[in-house]
């Protein structure tokens, strides 16, 4: 047996070999291409390694054998450690290599000489890495191509990115294996032929392990009243520190960093024992990440208050409790939290859900029936999008010439384009060489030229230099950094929250009271805060939108009534009272109530389709009633409903809420839209159109913004089809907007429209019009005196002529 | 369109970022910089060519609104000294045509220094007509009557937890500096110091927007 050696090592850990790691061992001999689904722990990842290590024991070589894709770049760098110490205890002279952004100039410029046998990369590394004329030579004898995190990866531009990758590889290496690993997701299929390239001729199988145990998940809802709105989860903190109180380590998930650091502070507050509780987000310094990501490898944390930013990485076996305060938003991101904890197959994950409001106890609920039903859900994989593919085509140009029908037929090969149409192509194409405008060509600032034998190439260094420079599909936002006068950097904020701040006002931020004081260039001041409440910041980026399918199960859990008897008794309370006076919204139907209150009219239509959604749908839906003249004043969308308040009764609610609202109102207001511009800002710098914020650069990210916007209103004038529009409107589309999940919604509700005029705001209604008190403060008498200038840009569409 | 008085001579602010001296039946643009956009692609760096066409297009609004006798473009007119190379013909048609109708001044500014030669108008380094004197940059010793571009000033302000920003007029009833009327300029916040320092502390901001309004200093953030 060659894997002998393998089955030792295992042994002497007195470690048993998966299923799983078996299977991956016997496809790995066969030469198939493997798609492995498994939860969190049970070495996957060493899973994905095995055949490798096996074949390179057997045929050592001095070339790359095993190229390693992870999303993050510190969980390459752990993956090597994990990966070195069972070489070295096996004795395998195996040469294992991280490259990523922070690998020195010199030892790229040497693994690009003599590559190590395996090498751990990034999507945006990688794209590097095949751009250079020499790149084929070095992927020449690649055996096996290892994709961690497949699903966070798959449904993004960065995933558009490594399918293109994927595709050039292969066309160097036509026998590669390539072994995706994934955690469990609702399209395996479609995952697998996001591997494959070509299922006829690269068939991609699926391996899946299954965990024996189901997690053991349990809604715990805090003895202090429950609260009718908010998002912050706080008033369970007493609970949620006596199940910490009584674990070994629990790892306690939010939504937002907002919120990760209000729960924080509230830990702090009640934190009588002095237990290790640390914070971990993305908006801190990465030497902050790091040092309490260590101590939790060291065992030295009782309780970590993380956001997304610990979804993904390395497996931490000591946790035994995962906590999720809020609402969960989708089932697959709720089962890969509850998988941090207990990192073996065979002992069941242990959470507890602590929904921070009272549709989120409904929330709550639905996701915890789906756990049991392991009813996923997740994005479905996308078209890949035409800024990235501009991208990569500068990338190909870089490593050589090349024939125009040739890399269309290897592009084609990439699962997010195997629709790719011709004439998209070209316009990228024309795009990459001379910007591909409409009326007027830059014929003589080429970028990229045909040459004698029809191939394009290259005019000078300098595109190679900017698309070096450029590459990657992650735009950052404009962020500042927050810095201690005199003192320390505590880690980054996003400008838009900066602007809203002056001196004097207190935040909280890396778990502390801060005061500030002012902003010089990229940095923010500040100095410790005195006083009790702070101005939190506000990150809105964080908030996910409620998945279609919890929203499903949130609708079937009101509509029957007969499944309320596990809810919570406030909870139960509050739809009877809503079944007596008004009615409850059914699966089928949109229910939308009308009620008067304060002189104004309150339209509350719950619709179930998520915050992005809404938030368009409010959008149309006030253009609309301003224009039938019903003087829509202002509206609020949640996840789970609209409200719009005007001067006068809404009517004839059926057209209100017709189909056609997708056509040119949506049109009208997607051009206006700063969104869209912010949108397209993304999108230009991921096509190479504008540079992005480099290192030891000047320009700064405002910059790019503002000049961004200036691009994208002059191009729409006059090139309003040009090929970084069509791509804006794309994302767009899918993105923020929701429009496709709008559209689902209103070609369901069609006719089906219940309206209930009612003398009051209906119990739940309440909770919406709470929303709103709290996007409103009031403030001092200047901020008074500008909020009437506010209304007054805000009203006349903040156009510029 | 927003009234102010400069030296005691009324003036008006357009929306478009033009300013108007209704007496002298005169429009005053400032830092059009045409042939920015080509500039670029001259980098490598290709951005839409149509900035020259927009920025023309938008003068061509005014001038035909206000019908002026005189127009005067306060320097940075062009984005670099190169731009006839790469110029198209239908633009310097454009361009001559608004010469030969007004009587039009180019002011020097640094990006221009030459001026803008062989298209028409007259080439001044600065230009005065009492109470009041042109020139691209402000200069620190002589307020009175000045008006000025070269700083492309926007300014902002703070609306509740939003805020909004625009391009603006600066003055202090002494000086004025007007806002970049050209389409791919970028500006500076006006509490900056390089603006702000030529202005008493009573200095207005006209803010463009859906229509002009001012703001005093201490509505503005930075």
């Amino acid at each position: 047996m060659p894997k002998n050696f393998i089955e030792n090592w295992f042994k002497k850990k007195s470690w048993k070999l998966h299923d799983h790691q078996i299977k991956m061992i016997e496809s790995g001999a066969l030469g198939l291409s493997t798609l492995l689904i498994a939860p969190t722990g049970g070495g996957k990842t060493l899973a994905g390694f095995l055949p490798s290590i096996i074949e390179l024991n057997a045929n050592p070589t001095n070339s790359l054998h095993t190229v390693y894709i992870s999303p993050l770049k510190a969980l390459t760098v752990d993956v090597a450690r994990n990966l070195l110490e069972p070489l070295s205890e096996m004795n395998l002279k195996i040469t294992v290599e991280t490259r990523t952004g922070d690998t020195p100039q010199s030892k790229r410029q040497r693994q690009r000489k003599s590559p190590p046998n395996i090498l751990l990369t990034t999507p945006e590394s990688l794209a590097l890495l095949i751009s250079y004329p020499d790149s084929p030579n070095i992927f020449q004898e690649l055996k096996c191509i290892v994709i961690d995190e497949l699903h966070a990866l798959a449904p993004t531009k960065r995933g558009d990115l490594l399918s293109l990758a994927l595709a050039r590889l292969i066309t160097w290496a036509p026998n590669a294996r390539r072994v995706g690993l994934s955690a469990t997701i609702p399209y395996p299929a479609e995952m697998a032929e996001y591997l494959s390239c070509d299922q006829t001729i690269n068939p991609v199988q699926i391996i899946e392990a299954k965990t024996t145990k189901k997690p053991s998940v349990e809604i715990l809802i805090g003895n202090s009243r429950l609260p009718w709105s908010g998002h912050m989860g706080t008033y369970a903190v007493d609970e949620i520190y006596s199940a910490i109180l009584n674990h070994e380590t629990s790892l306690i998930f939010v939504n937002t960093r907002a919120q990760a650091e209000l729960v924080f502070q509230a830990l702090w507050k009640v934190n009588e024992k002095n237990l290790a509780v640390a914070l971990h987000h993305g908006s801190l310094s990465v030497e902050q990440r790091r040092i309490v990501e260590s101590a939790m490898v060291k065992g030295a944390l009782r309780a970590v208050v993380a956001t997304s930013s610990l979804d993904l990485g390395i497996d931490w076996a000591a946790v035994d409790l995962v906590i999720q305060i809020g609402a969960p938003k989708g089932v697959s991101r709720l089962l890969q939290r509850i998988g941090r904890s207990n990192h073996r197959l065979d002992e069941p994950s242990k959470a507890i859900l602590v929904p921070a409001n009272r549709f989120e106890v409904l929330e709550c609920e639905a996701a915890f029936q789906s756990v049991l039903d392991e009813n996923l859900d997740g994005d479905i994989l996308r078209q890949g999008g035409l800024d990235v593919l501009a991208q990569h085509i500068q990338g190909v140009a870089c490593s050589g010439p090349f024939d125009k029908q040739v890399l269309f037929n290897e592009i084609r090969k990439a699962s997010a384009y195997k629709d790719l149409s011709l004439e998209d192509f070209n316009s990228v194409i024309s795009f990459v060489c001379d910007g591909g405008y409409a009326l007027k060509t830059y014929d003589r600032y080429r970028r990229i030229k045909l040459d004698d034998n029809d191939l394009y190439r290259i005019v000078d260094s300098s595109t190679e230099r900017r698309y070096r420079m450029n590459v990657g599909t992650i735009v950052e936002s404009t962020t500042l950094k927050v810095k201690m006068r005199r003192g320390r950097f505590l880690g980054e904020v996003e400008e838009y929250f900066a602007q809203g701040l002056v001196p004097g006002d207190t935040f909280m931020f890396a778990g502390r009271l801060l005061t500030f004081e002012g902003i010089r260039e990229t940095t923010i001041d500040v100095s410790p805060g005195r006083g009790e409440t702070p101005k939190v910041p506000s990150y809105i980026g964080g908030r996910l939108p409620l998945s279609s399918n919890l929203a499903e199960g949130v609708r079937a859990l009101l509509q029957n009534p007969s499944s309320w008897r596990n809810l919570a008794a406030p909870v139960k309370e509050w739809l009877e009272r809503q079944e007596q006076l008004s009615t409850l919204p059914k699966s089928d139907e949109l229910l939308v109530e009308i009620f008067q209150r304060r002189k104004l009219f309150y339209m509350v239509a719950y619709s179930f389709e998520g915050r992005n959604a809404h938030q368009t749908l409010g959008m149309l839906l006030t253009r609309r009633m301003e224009r039938s003249g019903t003087q829509p004043l202002g509206f609020v969308a949640t996840d789970y409903a609209i409200a719009i308040w005007s001067l006068k009764q809404p009517s004839n609610i059926e057209d209100l809420f017709d189909e056609d609202m997708l056509g040119d109102d949506l049109e009208n207001w997607m051009a206006e839209s700063t969104v869209l511009k912010r949108t397209f800002r993304d999108v230009a710098v991921i096509a190479g159109l504008i540079d992005r914020r480099l290192p030891g650069h000047k320009k700064t990210g405002k910059q790019v913004t503002f000049s961004s916007d200036l691009i994208y209103d002059v191009l729409r004038k006059y090139d309003p089809n040009h090929i970084l529009l069509r791509a804006t409107r794309a994302d767009a589309a899918r993105g923020f907007t929701d429009i496709h999940r709008l559209g689902a919604l209103l070609k369901r509700i069609k006719t089906n429209i219940n309206v209930k005029y009612l003398t009051k705001v209906s119990p739940l209604a309440v909770p919406i019009l709470l929303e709103i008190g709290r996007e409103n403060v009031k403030g001092s008498a200047i901020e008074a005196l500008l909020d009437d200038a506010e209304e007054a840009l805000i009203s006349e569409g903040m156009a510029i002529q | 369109m927003f009234e102010f008085y400069l030296c005691n001579t009324r003036l008006v602010a357009d929306i478009s970022g033009a300013l108007f001296w209704p007496e002298k039946q005169t429009v005053i643009f400032s830092d059009l910089h045409l042939e920015k956009g080509s500039w670029f692609a001259k980098q490598n760096v290709l951005l839409p060519p149509y900035d020259t066409l927009d920025t023309l297009n938008r003068v061509e609004k005014v001038v035909n609104y206000f019908k002026p006798s005189r127009v005067i473009s306060l320097g940075d007119s062009f984005h670099d000294d190169t731009w006839m190379e790469r110029i198209s013909k239908e633009q310097i048609a454009k361009i001559l045509n608004l010469t030969n109708n007004y009587e039009w001044f180019w002011i020097q500014g640094n990006h221009d220094p030459c001026g803008v030669p062989s298209l028409g108008g007259i080439n001044l380094s600065d230009y005065l007509d009492p109470p009041l004197t042109f020139r691209h940059e402000a200069k620190r010793e002589s307020a009175d009557g000045e008006v000025s571009g070269h700083f492309h000033p926007k300014a902002k302000i703070k609306l509740n937890r939003k805020s909004f920003s625009d391009r603006c007029f600066i003055s202090d009833e002494t000086r004025v500096i007007l806002p970049a009327f050209g389409s791919f300029t970028g500006g500076l916040n006006v509490m900056d110091k390089a603006i702000s320092s030529f202005f008493r502390d009573d200095f207005k901001v006209f803010l463009l927007g859906s229509k002009v309004r001012q703001f005093p200093k201490s509505a503005l953030i930075s």
